[in-house]
C-alpha cells in the first residue's frame, strides 16, 4: 500500500513536469479566479446606477412633483367655519344668531364662571399671558406644581402632571413608556389622540371590537401563547390595554372592573383617556373609577383634559409616582413644548374648588343628561347613541342613504334648521381617511348644567321638527 | 457690522484645509481679525453672491484636551454610577427611586432599568439647574421660588423664601412681550371678564370665535402671504400638520437638529425620513440628488413630493439656517420647503418678520412658513402661513382643526395686540424699537463673550446664545454659581446636546438694558474664571467700543 501511495505521487509530480507550460499557466489562472471569486463580493446589494451626470440631470429635469396639497373644492363641507362671535358659553352667538349652546363641551358651565374669570385675570396681572419656556428651562410656575398637586389630590393619586394642551396628554404619554416591540390593546371606538400616540410609540397595536371583553380577552389568550413560545422574549415586552372612561365617538362607558379583572390574569397595563369622563362620572366627579368603585390604584395611568369640564386648556395625567414621575423626561409634549399659560392653570385651580365644594354639581349634571336622553328617545329618523350618563351624546341616522356625503348633508340640514331656531348643534367631525375605524356620520348634542328642563325640551322638540321635515 | 463688504463670500462648507466639523461647516472661529487672511482661500465653492448680508457663523472646534477631560468625566460618573447602584442594589446606600407597588412586581418592568441609568447618577446630581420654578413674570428679570434639598436632588423642599429679581437669560421673550402691563396685558385681561378662557370644542365644531379668523388674517398680513391658520400649541403645531401634507411615498429632509415636534410630526405622517447635517447644504443637495435619480427605495418609483423641513434659528447651536441657498437648492430640485420659524419670527430681520426678512427674500419662496407665538409674542400657540390652497387644505384636514380644542380667547389676544406693536398697528415705534433693541443687544453680547475668551457657538445675529461648557461636572456647577449672583441661565447636556458638547444657553432679550446685560457678563466672565470656561484658543482683541445704540440694520441697510 505504502508503494503504491508512493507511485501515485512520484507520478503527479512526474506528470507535473511533463505539462507543457501552457497548460500549467491556464491552471494557474483559473486557481487565481477561483480565489478571486471567492473573496469578491457576490452581488452588490443595491444596483450601481451607472447614470452618466447628464443622464442624472435629465431625470432630475424630468421629474414633476405632485402639488403640495390637493386642491378643495370651494363647497367643501368643512372649509367654512360656523363662527361664534362672543364668547362661547351657555348663550353662544353662532353665525349671527343667538342660541342655546348644545355644542361645546363645557359640561360644568366653568366657562363663563365668574369666580374662574376673576381667578384667571388676577393671575394674568400676576404673570402675564406666556410663560416663554418649557418647564425645563424657567418655564415651571408656582402655579404649575400648585395645579398638579390639586389635581393629584383630587383624583387621589400619587402624582399629576400637566401639559399645555389636551390632544397631546395621551398622545405624549403612550410612547413615553410603550416602544417598539411592545404591545398596546385598544378597543376600536379610541379617539384619535389615542391613535396618534400609538402611531407614535411604534408599538404593536391590536384592535378589540368595541367593550368587547371577550374579544379583548381572546387577544390576550393569543398573546399567552405566543409568549410561551418565547418565554425570554416575552419577559421585556411591555402590554398595555388602552380604553377610554367615556368614549367620545360612542358616548359609551368602558367594563372598568371587567378590564381590571384581565389585567391582573394577563399582567396588562390599564391606561384610561378620561376627557369625556373627568368631572363627570362619579359622586365627586373622578371620573370612570369613582364611578365603578374601582380602586385608582389599579389603573396605571389616568389621563384627561382641562378642556372640558374644567373648560380651561391642557390636560394632565395621573397615577402612581413611579409612572407618572417617567413622564417628567419622557414626554415628548411635556419636556419639549412651552409650558401652559399661568393663568389657564388658575383658571383650572378654581375650576377644581368648585367642582371640590360643591359635589351637588354632578348630580346635577347627571339628571340632565338624563333629561335630554330621554327628551331626544323616539325622534324620527334619528337613534340616541350614548349612555344616559354621557354627557356628550350622538344622534346617527337610522337610515343611512348609503353615502357617507349624502348623510352628513342630511345632518347638516338638520344642524342648520336647529341653529335657525336658536339651538345651537354641531355635527361630529372626524377626517375620514385617518381614522383607524370612522365612527359613522353624527349630530353631537352636549348636555351642560347649565340648561334649563325647557331650554331641553325645547330643543328635543326642535330637533323632532327638523327630522320630521327633513328626514321623512 | 463693519466687515459687511469683504466677506459676503466668505461663508463656504469646507474649505481651508479645515474639517467640517459636525455642523457641517467649517468649526472655526471666523473672527473678526481673522477675515482677511482667510478670505482668500474662502472663495471657492461658495454661495456668497445669494446673501445680502454677511452670514458669520462660528463652531470652534473642541480643544483635544477638553474632549479628553471631557469623556474622562463621564467615565468616572459612570464608575460611581455602577458602584452606586450596586451598593443601592445591596441596601448600603439608601434607595429614593420610586418603586412599583408590591402587587404588580410580576408585570413587565414600566420602563428599563438601564434608561435610567444616566437619569439616576447622573441627571440626578445636578437636577436643581433645571425646572426652577418662578413666580412672577419671565421678563427681564423675574422671581424664583427658592427650593433645597436635603438628600441630594432627590427631592426638593420649598423654603418658602423668594429669590428676588434675578436677571433672566433663559426665558424665550425675545421682545420682551412677557408683561403683566401694558396693551396686551389689559387686551388680554379685558378679553378674560368677557370670554372666560376656555373654548370647550373644535375649530371645525363649535370653537371658531371671529377673533380666531381676525388673528388669522392679522398673520397672514404680517408674514405676506396669501392665508394663514392659527393652532393652539406651538409643538403640535408641527406634529399635528406635517401628517397632513406628507404622506406614504413622500420623503421628508430633515435637518438632524430639528425639534422634536418636527421629527415626530414627520414620524407621524408616514413619509420616508432621510437627516441632513445640520445646516449642510452639500449633505441636502446630495440626498435631493440622489432621491430624484433613484427614487423610492425598492419599488423605484419618483417621490410623490419631498419636503425639506428647516428651522429659522437653532435653539441649540444658535444658528441660522442658510435659507437663501435651501431655496436656491428647492427650486431646482422641485422641493417643497417647510421653515419653522419658532424662534426667529419677531426675532430677526428689520422689522421683526423672521429669517426670511433677514435675508432679504420672498415669504413666497417658503411653501410652509411655520412658527410659534410662545417666544417673542409672549403668548401660546403656533401658526401656518402660506399659499390660499395650502391653508384650506389644512383647514379641511388638519388634525388640529378637526380634533383639539381650539385656541384661548386671551392668549389670542395677547398675540394680536402684540402682533399689531410689532407692524406699528398700533401707530407706535415701540415694536420696532424692541427689535433694533434686540439685535444691538444680541451683537453686544455676543462680542463681549468672544472678546471674555469662552467659545461661543452660532450666528452673529442669533440671540440664541450658546457658550460652551464641554464637562458634566460644569454644567451643574455654572447654573449653581449663576443662581448664586442672581443671575438665571439655562444649563444643556445630553441628550440634548452631543455628550461632550455640554452647554449653557442665553437668551437675549429686547427688554435686558445695557446695565443688565453688563452686569450679566461681569458675572459670568467670574463664574468663568472660577470654573475655567475661556476654552477659546484665538483670542480676539477688544474691538474700539462703538456706541452701544448703534443697530446692527442700519449699517446693513443700503
Amino acid at each position: 500500500m505504502a508503494s503504491g501511495q508512493q507511485w501515485v505521487l512520484v507520478e503527479m509530480v512526474q506528470a507535473f513536469y511533463e505539462a507543457p507550460a501552457y497548460h500549467l499557466i491556464l491552471e494557474g489562472i483559473l486557481i487565481l479566479w477561483i480565489i478571486r471569486l471567492l473573496f469578491s463580493k457576490t452581488y452588490k446589494l443595491q444596483e450601481r446606477s451607472d447614470l452618466t451626470e447628464k443622464e442624472k440631470e435629465e431625470l432630475i429635469e424630468e421629474w414633476q412633483p405632485e402639488p403640495l396639497v390637493s386642491p378643495v373644492s370651494k363647497d367643501h363641507p368643512s372649509l367654512h367655519y360656523d363662527v361664534v362671535t362672543g364668547p362661547p358659553s351657555h348663550k353662544i352667538i353662532v353665525n349671527g344668531k343667538e342660541c342655546i349652546n348644545f355644542a361645546s363641551f363645557n359640561f360644568l358651565g366653568l366657562l363663563d364662571n365668574e369666580r374662574v374669570k376673576s381667578k384667571a385675570l388676577t393671575s394674568l396681572q400676576k404673570y402675564g399671558v406666556g410663560t416663554c419656556g418649557p418647564r425645563g428651562f424657567y418655564g415651571t410656575f408656582d402655579v404649575h406644581l400648585e395645579l398638579e398637586e390639586r389635581l393629584a389630590k383630587f383624583m387621589r393619586t400619587e402624582e399629576a402632571i400637566i401639559y399645555s394642551y389636551g390632544f397631546a396628554t395621551v398622545a405624549s404619554a403612550i410612547p413615553a413608556y410603550s416602544k417598539r416591540g411592545d404591545i398596546i390593546f385598544v378597543d376600536e371606538a379610541a379617539c384619535f389622540s389615542i391613535q396618534k400616540g400609538l402611531q407614535a410609540s411604534r408599538s404593536f397595536i391590536k384592535y378589540f371590537k368595541h367593550n368587547d371583553m371577550e374579544d379583548l380577552e381572546r387577544l390576550l389568550k393569543e398573546q399567552e401563547v405566543e409568549d410561551q413560545k418565547n418565554p425570554r422574549k416575552a419577559r421585556v415586552i411591555r402590554r398595555f390595554i388602552l380604553a377610554e372612561g367615556l368614549y367620545i365617538n360612542t358616548a359609551d362607558i368602558c367594563p372598568l372592573p371587567e378590564l381590571v379583572k384581565l389585567k391582573y390574569k394577563y399582567k396588562v397595563r390599564i391606561f384610561l383617556e378620561e376627557s369625556m369622563s373627568f368631572g363627570v362620572l362619579g359622586e365627586h366627579g373622578r371620573g370612570v373609577t369613582e364611578h365603578f368603585g374601582v380602586n385608582i390604584d389599579d389603573i396605571d395611568l389616568i389621563s384627561a383634559n382641562m378642556e372640558n369640564a374644567l373648560a380651561s386648556i391642557g390636560g394632565f395625567c395621573c397615577g402612581r409616582s413611579f409612572v407618572i414621575d417617567h413622564q417628567r423626561l419622557s414626554g415628548q409634549g411635556y419636556c419639549f413644548s412651552a409650558s401652559l399659560p399661568p393663568m389657564l392653570a388658575a383658571a383650572a385651580i378654581e375650576g377644581l374648588n368648585i367642582m371640590e365644594e360643591d359635589p351637588g354639581i354632578f348630580q346635577v349634571l347627571r339628571e340632565k343628561c338624563q333629561l335630554v336622553h330621554n327628551a331626544l328617545q323616539g325622534t324620527p329618523g334619528l337613534k340616541v347613541v350614548g349612555e344616559a350618563f354621557a354627557p356628550a351624546l350622538h344622534l346617527q341616522l337610522e337610515n343611512s342613504t348609503g353615502s357617507r356625503a349624502n348623510d352628513l348633508k342630511l345632518l347638516r340640514t338638520v344642524v342648520d334648521y336647529s341653529l335657525e331656531r336658536q339651538i345651537a348643534l354641531t355635527l361630529a367631525r372626524y377626517l375620514d381617511k385617518e381614522e383607524r375605524f370612522l365612527p359613522p356620520p353624527s349630530i353631537r348634542v352636549v348636555v351642560t348644567v347649565e340648561q334649563t328642563q325647557e331650554e331641553i325640551q325645547n330643543a328635543a322638540k326642535c330637533i323632532r321638527e327638523a327630522a320630521v321635515n327633513l328626514l321623512m | 457690522m463693519t466687515e459687511s463688504a469683504g466677506n459676503k463670500k466668505e461663508d463656504c462648507h469646507a474649505a481651508n484645509g479645515v474639517k467640517p466639523g459636525r455642523n457641517g461647516m467649517v468649526k472655526n472661529h471666523h473672527h473678526h481679525h481673522q477675515y482677511q487672511k482667510q478670505e482668500k482661500v474662502y472663495h471657492a465653492a461658495c454661495n456668497g453672491e445669494l446673501y445680502s448680508r454677511p452670514f458669520i457663523e462660528s463652531f470652534e472646534e473642541t480643544p483635544m484636551l477638553v474632549a479628553v477631560l471631557t469623556y474622562m468625566g463621564y467615565g468616572i460618573l459612570t464608575i460611581f454610577g455602577y458602584l452606586r447602584d450596586f451598593m443601592r442594589e445591596w441596601k448600603i446606600e439608601k434607595c429614593h427611586i420610586a418603586r412599583e407597588r408590591e402587587e404588580q412586581k410580576d408585570f413587565v418592568p414600566l420602563y428599563q432599568d438601564f434608561e435610567n441609568f444616566y437619569t439616576r447618577n447622573l441627571y440626578m446630581r445636578i437636577r436643581d439647574s433645571w425646572n426652577r420654578p418662578i413666580c412672577g413674570v419671565p421678563g427681564a428679570k423675574f422671581d424664583l421660588v427658592e427650593r433645597s434639598s436635603k438628600d441630594y436632588n432627590w427631592t426638593f423642599e420649598y423654603t418658602g423664601r423668594v429669590v428676588k429679581n434675578v436677571i433672566n437669560l433663559g426665558s424665550y421673550n425675545y421682545l420682551g412681550f412677557a408683561e403683566n402691563t401694558g396693551s396686551c396685558a389689559t387686551a388680554a385681561g379685558d378679553v378674560t371678564v368677557k370670554f372666560g378662557v376656555g373654548v370647550a370644542s373644535t375649530r371645525q365644531e363649535m370653537g371658531n370665535l371671529d377673533r380666531h379668523e381676525e388673528l388669522e388674517k392679522l398673520v397672514a398680513s404680517f408674514l405676506g402671504v396669501e392665508s394663514a391658520m392659527a393652532f393652539a400649541m406651538g409643538f403640535a403645531t408641527n406634529s399635528m400638520n406635517i401628517p397632513a401634507i406628507a404622506g406614504k411615498g413622500c420623503l421628508i429632509l430633515s435637518d438632524e437638529l430639528n425639534h422634536a415636534s418636527l421629527v415626530l410630526g414627520a414620524r407621524l405622517s408616514g413619509s420616508t425620513i432621510r437627516v441632513f447635517k445640520h445646516n449642510n447644504m452639500q449633505s441636502l443637495e446630495k440626498l435631493l440628488r440622489d432621491a430624484i435619480v433613484h427614487g423610492q427605495p425598492r419599488t423605484h418609483r419618483p417621490w410623490k413630493k419631498i419636503l425639506i423641513l428647516v428651522e429659522g434659528i437653532y435653539s441649540m447651536e444658535g444658528s441660522i439656517i442658510r435659507l437663501p441657498e435651501v431655496i436656491a437648492l428647492k427650486k431646482k430640485y422641485k422641493a417643497y420647503l417647510y421653515l419653522d420659524e419658532a424662534h426667529s419670527i419677531g426675532a430677526l430681520g428689520p422689522s421683526g418678520r423672521g429669517v426670511v426678512e433677514y435675508f432679504g427674500l420672498d415669504p413666497k419662496d417658503v411653501d410652509i412658513m411655520m412658527g410659534t407665538f410662545t417666544k417673542s409674542f409672549g403668548a401660546s400657540g403656533g401658526y401656518i402661513g402660506g399659499r390660499k390652497d395650502l391653508i384650506d387644505y389644512l383647514r379641511t384636514h388638519s388634525h388640529s382643526a378637526i380634533y383639539a380644542t381650539s385656541m384661548s380667547p386671551p392668549v389670542l389676544e395677547q398675540i394680536i395686540t402684540s402682533m399689531k406693536c410689532i407692524m406699528g398697528e398700533d401707530g407706535m415705534t415701540i415694536g420696532r424699537s424692541r427689535i433694533q433693541r434686540l439685535a444691538a443687544n444680541t451683537v453686544y453680547f455676543r462680542r463681549r463673550l468672544r472678546e471674555m475668551g469662552f467659545i461661543i457657538y452660532g450666528n452673529n445675529d442669533s440671540p440664541v446664545v450658546p457658550m460652551m461648557l464641554y464637562m458634566p461636572a460644569k454644567i451643574g456647577a455654572f447654573g449653581r454659581e449663576m443662581l448664586k449672583r442672581n443671575i438665571g441661565v439655562v444649563v444643556v447636556g445630553f441628550p440634548a446636546t452631543p455628550i461632550i458638547e455640554s452647554r449653557a444657553r442665553f437668551c437675549i432679550s429686547a427688554a435686558h438694558s445695557k446695565e443688565m446685560l453688563d452686569r450679566a457678563l461681569d458675572v459670568i466672565s467670574e463664574v468663568g474664571d472660577l470654573l475655567q470656561l475661556k476654552y477659546s484658543r484665538h483670542k480676539v482683541l477688544p474691538s474700539l467700543d462703538r456706541p452701544f445704540d448703534e443697530t446692527t440694520y442700519e449699517e446693513n441697510e443700503e
